[in-house]
């Protein structure tokens, strides 16, 4: 089993860095497919054609799109990422503090929206047909329907506006105590757990509705065994490699796409970051942002199949 | 309040203003009644009204302000800077030589005086003992690297083709500079107030420090996040009052309205006039109306048809309910126009040219004259351009009723200003405010202006601009400059129909903020002037 595991994340990496190029080399060429280039933007409605050839020709952006695209490729191999072409600042430096802010924000929603999700999606399973069942799913499908921004805009009028319990944006660099983390993060956190919980709770929910239908939870059943015994120790096992599929999605969600959360309480993440790079066609930061949102998936999804893999018994 | 007629935060700072203009109670109060209101009411919004003007600043407090808009183009460059919010950064950190006061003329920031014989050659003196933020004592090099590095191109100056009329720059001594312009030009003192003149010191390559002389510190600057100003304890002048300075954007326009809301922050800029009301039954919340250049216009090109027949041209001017626009398109947040660019807010603007009046008649029998009804003219409208949808849709009703059929033909903001402004037949376009009448005409007007929208083309007026920039009687320049609107009005394929004004929401704790020509947020320098009261 064990060596079945290593190959299969072996396997797994060589796929990932293939995967990564060929991300790099599609994102590079879908840019410079964009109408305009860093100088014209930067240059805005003051662009004269001389204005725009000097900047260019400061900027290197005169070399050939494929000269530029081995020179960050070149670079990204020594674990340099490059410079910004909109404000010279290493793209590492704009990177850093916005990765940390993302992932100080993905992890503790994932820390409240996953034990959440499969504690009611598990009970809702175990009791099924029942009021509490019910009540479950219609929540989990009205959540689904209601857009983020309008959860997220509802929430800051009534705790921010009306109420005054929470400051409406998340300043970040205000956090001195546990307090203040409370407040900073209590409204982009519930907004995202209520985005994300809602998919793996029915996720979760099905998964284990399906293994109880199969015939060896049956057996078990007229074994005699207890119903908590029989969904957790039987059902869950064999229903855990869709959970935790569910799961890595939602999570790589969480690492690249949360950027209506991040725009109406202002939080410096890097969706935010990665927006501002393709509307000013800044390359380095485009493709650092990419290979980040195309690593973290990879991982997660990675993480997710061996899991599958160690829970399922039949691959044990 | 509410319970008199239509009265809004926008006549409350129409009131504020005029006050600052020097108006007396006499003319307020006619001012207020002639708007419907009752008298008891109209004392109550004199008194608060000179109460704000009169009170004095108070020290201490950190200031948080949020724009529109910011991305991880943000810039601490002067040269660079581009929007608002680069333009409020650079206010903070650093100085430029001169700048503009309510009324528009010059004053003086880090220059002693700015004087020249022959408007050609300018001698400019420093004030003394004035530091940069790193220590550095401010001199002559540094005003000359600041001014020099807008000829360069890989600096990538805005300002580029305003500055290459600076031919020649010389150190008399420390203090001072002498400048030496490729022609006259007797509105130098006025350039220098434009955001993009900041001073920086000799030889900075890395801007991202803020090494200024201004009222602020840089003690953090995110593009595309934060930046954080603490006060500069050696500053030259009195200020500022706050003892910190954030600020960011929050894009999203409900959002920044709802941080105002919430007290997160004191001031949200460039609030839209439908979002107004929002704010209007609060509160201890105010506006802040500015009424600056910022137009959008409709250009009709003289070289292609339909432009190149007088009469339609005429027509059209007629057809232009100024008035529903100014109502409608822009909620009362604006001012009409005559079919110039020089505003209202403008030292040189023609008080007695008065704008086209709506008439239907006029159009039609012009309309007829060119032989264009029953035809069907596309008129190109964009969001890119502010309020320009809003606009063509009031003209296309207009001219329907009179049997001119208008196709208006919306397209995407991604492009425009490449695709379709200064290309199509008839089309929107906008402008924000520039600080000269003689910048406005010489990008806008000349035969050989780069954006020349109506492809506007005559010989004396090239020749009155060249006059007028050249001549230091300002009695004289104002006379031309008169005439020079006059003809533009009348002959130019261009309708400004209104000044857009600027409305920025802040706090009633926040005081001190005047309106200024230069644009909104008293352009774009307030930090280091406005108050925060407990």
């Amino acid at each position: 089993m064990k060596r079945q595991v290593t190959s299969l994340a072996v396997r797994r990496l060589l796929i990932a860095l293939i995967t990564l190029v060929i991300v790099s080399f599609a994102v590079f060429f879908a840019t410079a497919l964009l109408p305009g280039d860093t100088a014209t933007i930067l240059l805005g409605q003051s662009a004269t054609p001389e204005a725009i050839e000097g900047l260019r020709k400061a900027m290197h952006l005169n070399d050939p799109a494929i000269v530029r695209f081995l020179r960050w490729m070149a670079g990204l191999i020594q674990g340099d990422f490059g410079t910004s072409y909109a404000n010279n600042v290493s793209v590492a430096n704009l990177i850093r503090g916005r990765l940390a802010n993302t992932m100080k924000l993905a992890g503790l929603t994932a820390s409240i929206a996953v034990p959440l999700a499969l504690t009611l999606g598990i009970t809702a399973a175990m009791w099924r047909g029942t009021l509490y069942d019910r009540i479950v799913t219609v929540a989990t499908i009205g959540i689904i329907s209601v857009p983020e921004f309008m959860i997220a805009t509802l929430a800051v009028l009534l705790f921010a506006v009306y109420l005054r319990w929470l400051p409406a944006l998340s300043f970040t660099n205000e956090v001195k105590s546990f307090y203040d983390l409370m407040r900073t993060y209590a409204m982009p956190v519930v907004t995202l757990t209520i985005g994300v919980s809602a998919q793996m709770i029915r996720m979760t929910r099905a998964a284990v509705v399906e293994t109880l239908n199969t015939p060896y939870v049956e057996m078990a059943l007229l074994k005699g065994a207890s119903r908590p015994r029989l969904v957790l120790r039987h059902a869950l096992p064999n229903a855990l490699g869709p959970i935790v599929n569910s799961v890595a999605l939602s999570l790589s969600y969480l690492l690249g796409g949360v950027i209506i959360v991040e725009t109406i309480f202002n939080y410096p993440g890097v969706a935010k970051l990665m927006v501002d790079a393709v509307s000013t066609r800044d390359l380095p930061l485009i493709q650092t942002c990419a290979m980040i949102f195309c690593l973290g998936y990879l991982t997660l999804i990675t993480a997710a199949d061996i899991i599958a893999v160690l829970s399922n018994p039949r691959l044990r | 309040m509410s319970d008199t007629t239509n009265w809004s935060c926008s006549d409350n700072a129409t009131i504020e203003s005029a006050i600052r203009r020097g108006a007396s109670r006499r003319d307020l109060l006619k001012l207020m009644l002639a708007n419907g209101m009752a008298l008891a009411a109209a004392n109550a919004v004199f008194g608060r009204a000179s109460q704000a003007v009169a009170a004095t600043p108070v020290k201490g407090g950190a200031l948080k302000a949020a724009a529109w808009s910011s991305s991880t183009a943000d810039t601490l460059d002067p040269a660079k800077a581009s929007l608002s919010t680069d333009y409020v950064r650079c206010c903070s950190f650093y100085n430029r030589l001169t700048f503009l006061d309510q009324a528009g003329v010059p004053q003086m920031e880090l220059a002693e005086s700015i004087e020249s014989g022959d408007a050609k050659t300018w001698t400019i003196k420093l004030k003394k003992g004035v530091t940069f933020h790193n220590g550095k004592d401010l001199s002559a090099d540094d005003v000359i690297f600041s001014l020099k590095r807008h000829l360069d191109k890989a600096t990538g100056s805005k300002v580029a083709a305003i500055a290459s009329q600076m031919a020649d720059f010389k150190a008399i001594d420390k203090n001072t500079v002498e400048v030496t312009l490729a022609s006259p030009n007797a509105d130098l003192p006025t350039i220098l107030s434009m955001h993009h003149f900041m001073i920086v010191a000799d030889g900075t390559t890395d801007f991202s420090t803020g090494n200024g002389t201004g009222a602020f510190k840089c003690k953090q600057f995110s593009p595309g996040e934060r930046s954080i100003g603490v006060r500069n304890p050696n500053y030259f002048k009195s200020g500022p009052n706050v003892d910190s300075f954030e600020f960011f954007a929050i894009p999203d326009e409900n959002a920044r309205i709802n941080a105002l809301l919430s007290g997160d922050i004191h001031l949200a800029a460039a609030i839209n006039p439908r979002s107004v009301r929002l704010l209007e039954g609060q509160n201890g919340f105010a506006l802040s109306t500015t009424t600056s250049g910022t137009y959008t216009d409709l250009n009709m090109r003289m070289d292609m048809v339909p432009g190149n027949n007088r009469d339609f041209v005429e027509g059209m001017k007629y057809v232009v309910n100024r008035e529903q626009i100014v109502k409608s398109a822009l909620r009362g947040f604006g001012v009409i126009g005559n079919d110039q660019p020089v505003s209202p807010a403008n030292f040189f603007y023609n008080k007695t040219l008065k704008p086209k009046s709506f008439d239907l008649d006029k159009a039609k029998f012009h309309f007829q004259k060119a032989g264009v009804l029953g035809q069907t003219i596309e008129v190109i409208t964009s969001e890119a351009a502010g309020s320009a949808i809003d606009m063509a849709m009031i003209v296309q009703a207009s001219a329907a009723q009179i049997g001119m059929k208008l196709d208006v033909k919306r397209v995407p903001s991604d492009g425009y200003w490449s695709n379709y402004w200064l290309k199509a037949p008839v089309h929107f376009g906008n402008l924000n405010p520039r600080p000269t009448p003689d910048i406005l005409f010489s990008l806008l007007y000349k035969s050989d202006a780069p954006w020349n929208e109506s492809r506007f083309n005559s010989e004396k007026f090239d020749k009155m601009l060249l006059e007028a920039r050249g001549s230091l009687d300002q009695a004289k320049r104002r006379e031309i400059y008169n005439e020079m609107q006059v003809l533009v009005s009348e002959e130019a394929g261009t309708i400004i129909p209104a000044y857009i004004s600027n409305v920025d929401a802040i706090t009633a704790k926040l005081k001190g903020l005047e309106p200024n020509p230069l644009g909104g947020m008293m352009g774009y320098a307030f930090a280091e002037y406005v108050w925060l009261t407990a």
